[in-house]
């Protein structure tokens, strides 16, 4: 009564059971030699790339926070390098200004003792040319007044020139 | 050109010889498919790999737009050999078909409503089976009568029909298209104006064979997936 069950096809048992048994073992078969093998790669891809994306992401925090501390150093670079240019700035016309006045100093004191040389010299000059005059007075007015005067009225008038000689600076 | 099967008895069980070969040839040949495209696996894949890969992720998707992942996951290998296993079938009839004796040999296994409607079977008993193992017997009763009671008879009327479309289906679509195709062979068997006349319409039902093949194969697991999550799925 099965034999014209469905569209005039025969009722085969026998293929029933054998496709069953044949999906089946393909079933298990390609479990085991292809669908698993190739499931497990692609789960291991999966958490490959997920790995890589978290490593990516902690590579890029941490590139992050080097520049960060990069860019404070910098920072703190430059301003160092501010203070230190500032301060060998100030030293340097510190030392300009000591130079100067070491200089200024120094300059005094040639001044100081030229002009102490200069005022001995006049002196010195002034007490020579005081001597000579005296001695020249003496032998012009000797040979001026040599019969006319007696010892002293000459020796008056001589003082006389001396002191007139001695105020004429 | 009449054609009937090689039938032979074996222990007490009728064979069809022919359907025995084919379902051997076709699962062979996709086993050797998935092994060859399986055989060097690697991290970046190329190749074969990518193809296998592309199938795996289609399935997934399938199982994905029907339910959730973590009840949908156990049935994605079982997903990838229906798929392939029933492409497979439909494109071995489509090149030539053998008959010796005026016994047909070489043709489609699932040209035969036997292999269909034992898959149709197999789905929707497993259907039954993961609908019991996953949600339990009351709450697998329960999805009888719900959500009004009298849709009790239209449910268990609905397990048959659900079988006979799923299987029917398949058988339909094959078993037409190498109807269609013996004659116009036939045609061009008859004579040099028969071939001149059947060499178009066999190319053009050859390439539309090849794509009802590909769609039969898609809707019949899809149906699957659409199944089994109608009866393991919390809602619907």
């Amino acid at each position: 009564m099965f034999n014209s069950l469905i569209l005039g096809a025969g009722f085969a048992a026998g293929d029933i059971l054998f496709q069953l048994v044949a999906f089946i073992v393909l079933l298990a078969l390609l479990k085991k030699f292809a669908w698993g093998p190739l499931m497990g790669i692609m789960k291991e891809r999966e958490q490959h790339i997920a790995n890589e994306i978290d490593s990516a992401e902690k590579n890029r925090k941490e590139a992050e926070a080097f520049l960060d501390e990069q860019r404070e150093e910098m920072k703190r670079v430059r301003q160092e390098a501010k203070a230190m240019l500032e301060n060998q700035k100030q030293m340097a016309d510190q030392q300009g200004q000591e130079l100067i006045e070491a200089a200024r100093l120094e300059s005094e004191r040639l001044k100081e003792a030229a002009t102490a040389e200069i005022k001995r010299e006049r002196e010195s000059a002034v007490a020579s040319l005081r001597e000579q005059v005296a001695s020249l007075s003496v032998m012009i007015a000797s040979k001026v007044v040599e019969k006319e005067l007696d010892e002293r009225a000459q020796k008056q008038l001589i003082d006389e020139y001396l002191d007139q000689a001695g105020d004429q600076k | 050109m009449e054609h009937h099967a090689p039938t032979t008895e074996f222990l007490g069980m009728t064979f069809n010889l022919s359907n025995v070969l084919m379902i051997t040839i076709a699962s062979a040949i996709v086993f050797i498919l998935a092994v060859v495209t399986t055989r060097s696996l690697a991290m970046r894949p190329t190749g074969l790999q990518n193809f296998i890969e592309w199938v795996m992720d289609f399935v997934k998707g399938l199982i994905g737009s029907t339910m959730d992942w973590k009840t949908g996951g156990r049935f994605l290998f079982l997903g990838m050999t229906i798929l392939m296993y029933i492409f497979v079938s439909n494109m071995l009839g489509l090149p030539f078909a053998i008959a010796i004796d005026s016994e047909l040999w070489w043709k489609s296994p699932t040209a035969d409503p036997t292999i269909t409607l034992t898959l149709a079977t197999m789905v929707v008993v497993l259907t039954h089976y993961y609908g019991i193992k996953m949600k339990g017997a009351k709450e697998y009763g329960r999805g009888f009568v719900s959500p009004l009671k009298f849709l009790f008879p239209f449910k268990i009327i609905e397990e048959f029909s659900n079988t006979l479309t799923l299987g029917l289906r398949l058988y339909g679509n094959i078993y037409a298209g190498e109807i269609l195709l013996g004659l116009l062979a036939g045609l061009g068997g008859a004579g040099i104006a028969g071939a001149l006349g059947a060499f178009l319409p066999m190319l053009v039902w050859q390439g539309f064979s090849i794509f009802v093949g590909t769609i039969q194969a898609f809707i019949f697991t899809m149906l699957t997936m659409v199944y089994i999550a109608h009866k393991v799925a919390d809602d619907h």
